[in-house]
């Protein structure tokens, strides 16, 4: 099959759409959960999608109001946590790990009470991108907007609190206004992540693509643009290779998301012992 | 610029109940280079995040440039230099260019966006502290000493009227930590800053230092070296060798 017949299908114009928006967002904002040591939080907010999408389903929600319907919890739990560390007096990552279990019981919880439900819940567990309808394409451009507008307006605290807090505070920066900026700005990206790699793989979307960049990176700057290149990439070649080789695609995409990591880490190695 | 640089009345501040600070009392006139000095434990970083507003006092006062601390905004007009960057990451993908520029940031209103105007400020101050011809660097890759150099000019980017300095010749060699001390103390004699230096150095401070506060979660001593070096009361806290060590006017 040529690259021009596979672009002719309307599924294929807006898994590639779709995922490319998707990827831009996380492998952005990767970069500042990675430095601030907070890449599990993409594992612990999808566990939670995990329990919203049981929840959507227990009230028989599907694909574009479900979409709608589990963003508010996924941002109240993003909340959650980290009031859970600031308030509880407990470590970030064993809010992350108290709010994920929760989740995860959650939507065990309902899909028993439910007595299991019609839909693939595979679907949802390893993604599919190439299932997104045109309403769902809508609703990832409108996020994609409010994401990436929020990254831009804050780009410059969330440099400052990444780099250091202390250092940050001293500045008069707010951070735990920006913090708070930048788990909501995650979960909305990790809710539609969930339809690019699902549940399972949101934190590799997140995390591969920003610690590639991290391996050449020169600047702050440079190494934000060289992540969403590398995500996009990643993400248009996954979806394409899976989509002829007949693969599944979120799985496709994190294998070549961790072959680039490879090749960028033995660049770099090569580089400093030249 | 105010009367007073820095005044604190009856201090107190500490963490989870426990006081690190206890009735601490005593003003700064702009332009003092007051040298911090004191035992493990005695408060002295405790009452540089109450200044900076990092910690909230239990009780009493503390008024930064003529402004109560909870009211401050103005925070281009104080420069922070810690003893070292608080999890600092080797492998962080920032230039030195982008580190001193974040110290622009203070006191900007929202959205934050650098000008014209920043660009001119952060060359000129990378240019004074010498560090121009590593602008495009890696903060990673930078030696200790370089790297709080940077970390200087990022402090020194806004030109502050008052300066504070937790510690941060710590980690220094010897030779680094002097001329480290010595560009602070032009900074105090050229631009006026206010200088809050806080050191267990108490053998070198007074060299450049003009007022010395020693603490131990009080006040123990609080004024010039002349007067430290004639205190009677200092002779019997610290020995006569102790106390001329420290004052450094002999």
């Amino acid at each position: 099959m040529d690259i021009s017949e596979m672009l002719s299908y309307g599924f294929m114009q807006r898994a590639l759409i779709g995922g490319s928006l998707i990827a831009i967002l996380c492998s952005v904002l990767g970069v500042f959960l990675v430095l601030r040591r907070l890449s599990l939080i993409g594992d612990g907010l999808a566990h939670v999608t995990f329990g919203s999408v049981a929840l959507a389903l227990f009230f028989r929600l599907h694909s574009f109001y479900m979409t709608l319907a589990i963003i508010p919890v996924v941002l109240g739990c993003a909340m959650g946590i980290l009031k859970l560390a600031q308030k509880a007096r407990i470590y970030g990552d064993a809010a992350i790990g108290i709010v994920s279990a929760l989740g995860i019981a959650t939507g065990v919880m309902l899909a028993s009470i439910a007595g299991g439900f019609n839909v693939d819940l595979f679907s949802y567990l390893f993604g599919n991108i190439l299932s997104i309808s045109s309403s769902e394409l809508v609703i990832a451009a409108v996020l994609f907007a409010i994401v990436i507008t929020g990254v831009a307006i804050f780009y410059n605290d969330l440099f400052a609190s990444t780099f250091d807090e202390e250092l940050a505070k001293s500045s008069g920066i707010d951070t735990d206004r920006i913090n708070a900026v930048l788990v909501l700005l995650t979960a909305l990206t990790v809710v539609l992540a969930m339809k690019v790699v699902g549940i399972m793989l949101i934190s590799a979307l997140l995390i591969l693509p920003a610690v590639t960049a991290l391996q050449l990176a020169k600047g702050f700057k440079t190494a934000i643009v060289s992540a969403a290149c590398i995500g996009v990439c990643t993400v248009v070649v996954g979806i394409s290779f899976s989509f002829a080789m007949n693969l599944p695609t979120g799985a496709t995409i994190v294998i070549i998301n961790f072959l680039t990591f490879i090749c960028a880490f033995a660049a770099r190695a090569v580089l400093r012992r030249s | 610029m105010s009367g007073i640089a820095l005044e604190i009345k009856n201090l107190y501040a500490g963490y989870h109940g426990t006081e690190a600070l206890k009735d601490v009392s005593f003003s700064v006139t702009p332009g003092d280079y007051i040298g911090v000095c004191g035992p493990n434990g005695s408060g002295k970083s405790t009452l540089i995040k109450v200044v900076l507003g990092l910690l909230p006092p239990t009780r009493g006062e503390v008024s930064v440039l003529g402004t109560p601390q909870a009211d401050f905004k103005n925070w281009q007009r104080i420069g922070y230099l810690p003893q070292g960057l608080q999890f600092f990451n080797p492998h962080f993908p920032a230039t030195v260019n982008e580190v001193v520029r974040l110290g622009r940031l203070a006191g900007k209103r929202f959205p934050k966006r650098f000008s014209r105007e920043d660009t001119v400020a952060v060359e000129r101050t990378m240019e004074w502290m010498g560090i121009s011809h590593i602008k495009g660097c890696m903060i990673g890759e930078l030696s200790g000493g370089l790297r709080q150099r940077v970390l200087l000019a990022r402090a020194l980017v806004n030109d502050p009227e008052l300066l504070v300095l937790d510690e941060p010749t710590t980690a220094l060699d010897p030779e680094t930590r002097e001329s480290f001390y010595k560009l602070i103390f032009e900074m105090n004699r050229e631009k006026k800053a206010t200088v809050l230096l806080v050191t267990h150095d108490t053998a070198t401070i007074g060299k450049y230092a003009s007022h010395l506060l020693y603490l131990d979660k009080r006040v123990v001593f609080y004024g010039s070296f002349d007067d430290f070096c004639n205190s009677t009361e200092m002779t019997g806290f610290f020995g006569e060798h102790g106390q001329h060590l420290v004052c450094h006017r002999h």
